[in-house]
């Protein structure tokens, strides 16, 4: 491929410079006024506009023919009502296309310039000009009617018994979230994300975790911080010359007064501790240590926002956050029931995604802070698609498809629609978010939990 | 000269962004295949000869920005807007020659630093052109995010004060300055063309910058327009209580409007062309005035047709189903004048009748394409795809392109006193219409099979390896019709400076610029402005014995002007 490359690299600088020196020769010799154009030259031009036009057509029809067939089967129900607007779309864009090119090249071809010859003096034609203007009106007109009637049954109410899916995006990957027993998701809430929370859901137990993470952080860098040794150095000398300063230049009686020499001789003792235990000691450029300032100071906020996060902003209290309980998170793969309409929820942990998955005509945006939704119906299981496509590995794919980053290209998942049984023995395995393997201990834990949370908002 | 200006700038960006574009073709074409050419431009954006990951999307990005704005934009309207208009309209200058000089001197800064910015650390913005937030607002979610992308938004700021300088300019120029007679109805339509673009740009760039301004201010001082409820690089952001489609309603609101800032300028110069080389007046000037001003207004309400997917209230995805397609009917008038004013013509194929007569080509194939992704159910399931990159290159890249080149081959001795080639105009452009179709055709059915764009590398997706087999054959096409540039290049710089010395009036045309003396002078004509007495397209008026007529001929005896 490099040779092949390279060779019409080669071969076009080769024309190039044998077509400078042609120009070069003939420029001398010639008579003739650029702006002249030959007969033979208007006519080949005319000419090629045909040889043009039918290489053009032979491409068009052979890519038509090789690849226009690429489609498998729409699998979803609307799908079949898009691919069906589809082609009767690209019908007319296909006969415009040829009429009108045909047209261009035919008029070209035909009118080239013969110096015999003057050139129809034609202004204009009201009549002309009307049929052009509406019979594309009332084509469109169709094309509009019948495009927003497919569009209206797509984004309509999904049904009352609607399967609900969510789907989450983060770089590089996706989640799927199930509602559970009780066909509620629980509430989300980005301060909440954890290693062990990916989605942030909103749980008594959710907010013990992530609270418990800020504050491990938050005591991490504060000791970091404070173990540094040239803050600690620079304060040393501070206060130092604090306490002498009044011994240095005792005649100036105010110096030094109100300096609480317990406080800062007590301090300085500290100091001293911290710089004896070198083990811990941390030594960090300036920079680095107004980083890291400035990410306690973030932590902090954070920390902030999670007290404020309490019961009751919620409807329904506490039982809101219960939903979360039995949420049911699967990763690499998402089942799918036959038959059954699906209203996909979207959410965004960074930056905006797209779910795109194209055997379903399906796609929707998943934006940070916005919550969008999509809803389906899968119509042929990947079994039945693989029987269909005669591929036995086929597997319907999520495909990420709004730039998000550098492995943008990678982020998919894999989709996999069954019958209904299958779907719900699968689901049945499927780990619920807050596994609570002994039912009495969950109450407890609760109520413990609830103490906890009025004690921090109120210690605020 | 500041037309010239405006060229050669746009020339040089234009090569620099064809050269990013056979980059990342050459690893899409190839994906991991190693080129030497790669590690010699790139260094280590290709380490070992292959394109980096992050590096290939800030070449895509940066190549569109490039092609949209600083070729398409500045390139088109600032050369030949200000090379036209007051020579067509019949006047001494423009009306404000300081802030014309401002207006390239911006134009030049921006793309300096829109140059420079494909060299700091971390490299360009890589978040595509249209930089969605929060993308391209957390230097934490991508390399490209951080200098580069600060870089990009104030090369930008710039960039617009360029534009409305010009765009304010051009449209004082064209209202005020006309000579005696050249009535509006009787301006050329490259002017009416102009007059529009510049409109629109006056109209819609601002919204741009405060797009750009505010994701400058949510970058550097923690304001939040366009974020919210993100967590990203381990840590939940104090950021709360933005939208990021707030970003999207703004760029587009610029966006659309932008694409006939790209199209009109070509349209107007194809129209002229066409007329000229077809020794026949342009078949219905008013509705092509018409069509002009429909299309300029539609494209202030077509916004919303980029954000189907964003989660839009379906309900306005169905307003601006509507008036999105409305356009198609404008466009459709104006194609089908275009055809008929070459029925029956006597058509003379210069090279800047070629590309007009492609243009036209492009214009109604990459139009047409539009009718699917305007209406929202399909776009759904194309959005995104390379039906989007295949549909808006043949209908706005292609024509703009070959709108400017048809004004270059056209214009060449206004501007130079000299000719381009003939030849090497008819070897350029059968080069660059194969190719560009070979380019951008194919790409439509590799959408159709559900290729998502900017995608680094397709291999992982079985369903799509029908299609991929296509990749290899556009990058083929477009490193061929990168080099057939080459003659257009040499052409241009060799014309310049050796080329045949121009005569007064080469293409034998009926309007004003061909009036003046092939030396420029200060003031355009040496004695009296000329006095206007018709239209511009009295081309075979069987009233009178040449196949053209000046504007500034008188009427004879019983003659009825138009």
């Amino acid at each position: 491929m490099k040779l092949l490359i390279l060779l019409v690299v080669v071969i076009g600088l080769v024309a190039i410079v044998q077509l400078a020196k042609v120009y070069q020769l003939t420029s001398s010799l010639r008579a003739r006024r650029e702006e002249d154009i030959s007969e033979a030259d208007n006519r080949l031009n005319g000419g090629l506009f045909l040889a043009f036009m039918v290489l053009f057509y032979a491409s068009v029809i052979w890519l038509v023919v090789r690849y226009g067939d690429y489609a498998l089967p729409s699998a979803s129900l609307h799908g079949e009502a898009v691919d069906t607007l589809m082609g009767f779309n690209l019908a007319i864009i296909f006969a415009v296309f040829f009429l009108v090119n045909t047209l261009l090249f035919w008029f070209s071809a035909k009118y080239y310039y013969r110096p015999e010859r003057k050139a129809r003096f034609f202004a204009h034609d009201n009549r002309l000009e009307l049929v052009w203007t509406v019979i594309p009106s009332i084509v469109l007109a169709v094309i509009i009617a019948y495009g927003l009637a497919t569009w209206n049954q797509m984004t309509g109410a999904p049904a009352e018994d609607a399967l609900r899916v969510e789907i989450y995006s983060k770089q590089f990957d996706w989640t799927a979230r199930y509602p559970g027993n009780d066909g509620e998701f629980g509430l989300s809430n980005y301060n909440l994300i954890t290693p062990t929370n990916p989605l942030g859901i909103v749980t008594a137990e959710g907010l013990e975790v992530s609270m418990s993470e800020v504050e491990k952080s938050i005591a991490k860098l504060e000791k970091e911080l404070m173990h540094e040794r040239g803050h600690l150095l620079k304060e040393q000398l501070e206060l130092e010359a604090m306490l002498h300063g009044g011994d240095h230049h005792g005649d100036h009686a105010d110096h030094g007064h109100g300096v609480d020499h317990a406080a800062v001789e007590a301090r300085l003792h500290e100091i001293e501790l911290l710089l004896e235990d070198e083990s811990s000691l941390t030594i960090i450029t300036e920079a680095a240590y107004e980083a890291k300032e400035d990410k306690l100071n973030r932590l902090k906020r954070h920390r902030q926002r999670l007290t404020e996060i309490s019961e009751f902003n919620y409807d329904g209290g506490l039982s809101a956050w219960a939903a979360g309980n039995d949420d049911q998170i699967v990763k690499g793969e998402f089942h799918l029931p036959v038959g059954r309409e699906v209203e996909m929820v979207f959410r965004s942990r960074d930056v905006i995604h797209s779910a795109y998955m194209p055997q379903f005509r399906a796609q929707m945006n998943t934006v940070p802070g916005v919550p969008t939704r999509f809803k389906m119906t899968p119509t042929i299981t990947t079994d039945s698609m693989r029987y269909i496509t005669g591929d036995e590995n086929f597997d319907y794919v999520l495909l990420c498809n709004k730039v998000c980053g550098a492995a943008h290209f990678n982020m998919e998942m894999k989709i996999v629609v069954e019958t209904q049984e299958e779907y719900d023995a699968w689901i049945k395995e499927q780990k619920e978010y807050l596994v609570k393997e002994e039912s009495e201990e969950a109450p407890a834990e609760t109520a413990d939990l609830e103490g906890t949370t009025e004690k921090t908002t109120a210690s605020l | 000269m500041i037309s010239k200006q405006f060229l050669i700038t746009a020339v040089f960006m234009g090569i620099v962004a064809v050269m990013l574009s056979i980059f990342f073709r050459l690893q899409l074409g190839w994906p991991g295949e190693s080129f030497a050419i790669l590690e010699t431009f790139l260094g280590k954006w290709a380490p070992g000869g292959v394109l980096d990951r992050n590096a290939y999307l800030a070449l895509v990005t940066i190549h569109g920005t490039i092609m949209v704005f600083f070729v398409l934009t500045g390139g088109l309207s600032g050369t030949f807007s200000n090379l036209l208009i007051p020579l067509q309209i019949g006047a001494r200058d423009m009306a404000s020659g300081f802030l014309n000089m401002l207006s390239y001197w911006f134009f030049f800064v921006s793309s300096v630093i829109m140059i420079f910015s494909l060299f700091v650390e971390g490299g360009a913005a890589s978040g595509g052109w249209t930089v969605y937030p929060p993308l391209s607002a957390l230097p934490q979610a991508m390399p490209g995010s951080g200098m580069g992308m600060t870089l990009w938004l104030i090369s930008m700021v710039l960039f617009v004060v360029s534009s409305l300088l010009g765009g304010l300019n051009y449209i004082v120029t064209i209202i005020n300055l006309r000579t005696k007679g050249m009535k509006m109805t009787r301006l050329p339509l490259t002017i009416w063309a102009f007059l529009i673009t510049a409109v629109l740009g006056v109209l819609s760039f601002p919204v741009l910058v405060s797009a750009v301004v505010l994701l400058l201010m949510d970058r550097t001082m923690g304001t939040a327009f366009y974020l919210s409820d993100i967590f990203i690089g381990g840590e939940a952001l104090d950021v709360t209580g933005g939208s990021p489609i707030l970003y999207q309603h703004l760029f587009w609101f610029l966006g659309h409007p932008e694409v006939y800032i790209v199209l009109l300028p070509a349209l107007g110069i194809s129209s002229e062309v066409i007329a000229t080389n077809a020794r026949k007046p342009i078949f219905g000037y008013k509705a092509m005035v018409g069509s002009i001003l429909g299309i300029g207004f539609l494209s202030f309400i077509v916004w919303g047709h980029h954000m189907f997917v964003t989660g839009m209230n379906p309900f306005l995805g169905s307003v601006f189903v509507f008036t999105t397609l409305l356009i198609a009917i404008p466009s459709a008038v104006k194609a089908f004048n275009y055809i008929t004013t070459l029925w029956q013509g006597n058509l003379r194929f210069t090279p800047a009748m070629l590309f007009s007569v492609g243009l036209v080509s492009t214009f109604v194939t990459g139009g047409l394409t539009g009718i699917i992704l305007a209406d929202s159910a399909l776009d759904v399931s194309v959005h995104d795809t390379y039906f989007v990159v295949a549909h808006f290159h043949i209908v706005m890249g292609m024509s703009a392109i070959f709108g400017m080149l048809a004004g270059v081959y056209h214009w060449f001795p206004k501007m130079f006193g000299r000719m381009m080639n003939t030849k090497l105009g008819f070897v350029h452009f059968w080069i660059t219409i194969i190719s560009g179709y070979g380019v951008f055709f194919p790409m439509h059915f590799v959408g159709i099979a559900g290729a998502p764009r900017r995608y680094y590398d397709y291999s992982a997706f079985e369903f799509l390896d029908f299609v991929m087999d296509l990749q290899p054959v556009i990058s083929v096409f477009a490193i061929v019709g990168a080099l057939g540039q080459l003659f257009f290049l040499f052409n241009f710089f060799y014309s310049m400076f050796r080329g045949q010395v121009a005569v007064q009036n080469p293409w034998r045309s009926n309007t004003l610029e061909w009036t003046t003396p092939v030396e420029h002078v200060h003031g355009n004509w040496p004695g009296a402005l000329p006095e206007v007495h018709r239209w511009a397209y009295d081309y075979s008026n069987p009233a009178h014995e040449e196949d053209f007529v000046s504007q500034i001929t008188p009427a004879i005896p019983g003659e009825e002007i138009h």
